[in-house]
């Protein structure tokens, strides 16, 4: 019996192992690519998989065809601009939803639900006609018009003021609050970790989102990382070493946020994910 | 009469307040949302020239081109061929993990970092990688193969397997992300059933059939709509994994880049609109589909 259960827990982690190693291949594979000169990268006999000498040339000569620090700045004025709008609007909303009573409200949230339901894609050529007309194309503003608003956040935060007890409102009501101040005193506060889990989930997927960057924002110094690796890939098709090392620099930095907050991130898509 | 006056104050407050909190919510929503969709129905009875040029009205000559256009029908079957390898294969990897880490395994936390680590990368990225590990002459799958003494295969240039080859992308990037749900519904079955379970002898194996499967079948439910509306949705890595050059892509194009071809490529907004509108119809038929079977396998208790 003894023996079995020893056998059975090594078999978890030969699996659990065996998984890690075939999930951080590619990882592996990418950085030790980005250090390799161009002759190493296509070499067959020896075919190579560590570099001889570590070099950087490949990210040399990135960062010389790429701004990366425009970049990384594009990219973060995409992320922050669509949180801030996403948790603000959302948390106001979702009060509205979870908490008050009016006329309207029920058609109103079908709105919402029907959204959701719906591929973003059907929206794109509307929404870049728009941005387009506007003038915006190749702003920051072009870049976040999808984000403004989102259904997805409005749900969420709506559950989340649905699990509070009435009877802090009531308290509220009593101590002479009036409804915005029970939201912007009492209620918000509590909803503070589906505020993070908002957050989180749509700083990823901003992050993440290539369509859209790739139709609005062609200007090499307006785009976003994910758009302008397409780019890169176009233009340098045959050049691995420099294509992992751009793919690398673009990854570092959410993976470094990931690292330090992984309990936040991984709860946060959780509680998000799991809600939607 | 005091408290009817009071009641009806405290609802002109509710319902001001109310439409105040919506007020950018609802303009966002009718903005970027409701206008779009009705101008994206009116679009696809348009033509549109290269650039935004002309914008003609043909009335149903889109959808009668969309019905006879044998690359979009094409890109239906690719799109539902993607979903069919990649929604099941990622579902069943991440509710294995979740359940071999539910129970006490050290380093719990290191595994699950590890395995949701591709959902924290760049998609462009992940989709060079993934050619560069693909590519023919000099990737480093053909050469593990060659090694073997296996020959190559040309993983994504063979029409008739490419889209597998993309489809493990996919399941690659989304097995963290289902797997840190899985792992939060599990966290909610009750203990004492797997206890009351042992104690009437049944093994791990019996346990997952008789208790994990019918408990966690609400969150699996979850998981496989909102995995084949997403898979339904594939692009990026098509996109960035397939040259125009690529003898498969006509057999692994799905209909979102087939859209986006179209519509931003091409310019014909007119005939993008179509298609994604079928897109829509596809997906809503899938979920009423799915809506329907539900009651067959979920389990709410």
């Amino acid at each position: 019996m003894d023996k079995s259960r020893k056998i059975r827990e090594s078999l978890i982690y030969v699996i659990l192992f065996t998984g890690s190693v075939t999930m951080l291949v590619p990882f592996i594979w990418m950085i030790l690519t980005a250090f390799k000169s161009t002759s190493e990268s296509t070499q067959m006999n020896p075919f190579i998989i560590f570099p001889g000498v570590w070099r950087k040339d490949a990210f040399i000569s990135v960062l010389s065809k790429m701004n990366f620090l425009r970049l990384y700045w594009n990219t973060l004025v995409l992320i922050l601009g669509r949180v801030v709008c996403a948790v603000l609007t959302a948390t106001m909303a979702g009060y509205a939803f979870g908490r008050l009573h009016f006329k309207g409200r029920n058609l109103a949230f079908s709105l919402v639900l029907f959204q959701m339901m719906v591929p973003t894609q059907i929206f794109i050529i509307p929404q870049y006609l728009m941005v387009s007309r506007l003038g915006a194309l190749n702003t920051w503003f072009g870049l976040l018009f999808p984000g403004l608003v989102t259904a997805f956040g409005t749900f969420l935060l709506r559950q989340a003021y649905m699990g509070l007890p009435a009877s802090l409102e009531e308290a509220a009501r009593l101590d002479g609050c009036n409804i915005g101040q029970t939201f912007l005193h009492v209620m918000a506060p509590l909803t503070k970790s589906s505020m993070v889990a908002l957050g989180i989930f749509t700083a990823l997927f901003a992050f993440k989102d290539l369509m859209w960057p790739l139709v609005v924002n062609t200007e090499q110094n307006t785009m976003p990382l994910s758009a302008a690796l397409a780019k890169l890939q176009g233009q340098f098709v045959a050049n691995y070493p420099e294509l992992m090392a751009a793919s690398l620099l673009a990854c570092i930095p959410m993976v470094v946020i990931y690292l330090l907050f992984q309990k936040q991130f991984i709860d946060g898509i959780a509680t998000s994910g799991g809600k939607l | 009469m005091n408290i009817k006056i009071k009641g009806s104050r405290r609802e002109r407050s509710e319902f001001l307040w109310g439409w105040l909190f919506l007020l950018p919510t609802m303009a966002g929503l009718i903005i970027l949302n409701i206008i779009p969709i009705i101008q994206t129905v009116y679009q696809s009875f348009f033509k549109t020239g290269a650039f935004g040029r002309g914008n003609v009205f043909v009335g149903l000559q889109n959808y009668e081109k969309l019905f006879t256009d044998s690359l979009v029908w094409q890109a239906l079957m690719n799109t539902f061929k993607y979903a069919l390898v990649e929604v099941p294969f990622s579902i069943v990897i991440a509710l294995l993990l979740a359940v071999l880490m539910d129970g006490k395994i050290r380093g719990k936390s290191a595994w699950r970092t590890i395995y949701f680590l591709p959902m924290v990368a760049a998609p462009a990225a992940v989709a060079m990688v993934w050619r560069w590990l693909y590519n023919s002459e000099f990737g480093l799958f053909n050469h593990l193969l060659n090694s073997l003494g296996l020959s190559s295969v040309n993983w994504i240039s063979n029409p008739s397997t490419a889209y597998i080859s993309v489809a493990v992308v996919g399941i690659w990037s989304i097995i963290g992300y289902n797997m840190v749900l899985f792992i939060a519904g599990l966290k909610e079955i009750p203990r004492d059933y797997y206890e009351a379970s042992q104690i009437d002898g049944a093994g791990g194996v019996k346990q997952f059939f008789y208790i994990t499967l019918p408990l966690i079948s609400p969150t699996m439910f979850f998981v496989a709509v909102t995995r084949i509306i997403g898979a339904m949705q594939v692009f990026d890595s098509i996109y960035m994994m397939m040259d125009k050059s690529n003898p498969a892509l006509v057999k692994t194009q799905s209909l979102v880049y087939l859209f986006y071809r179209y519509s931003f490529v091409e310019g014909n907004k007119g005939y993008g609109s179509s298609i994604v509108l079928l897109l829509l119809v596809v997906i809503l038929l899938i979920t009423v589909i799915q809506m329907v079977c539900q009651k067959k396998w979920v389990n709410y208790s």
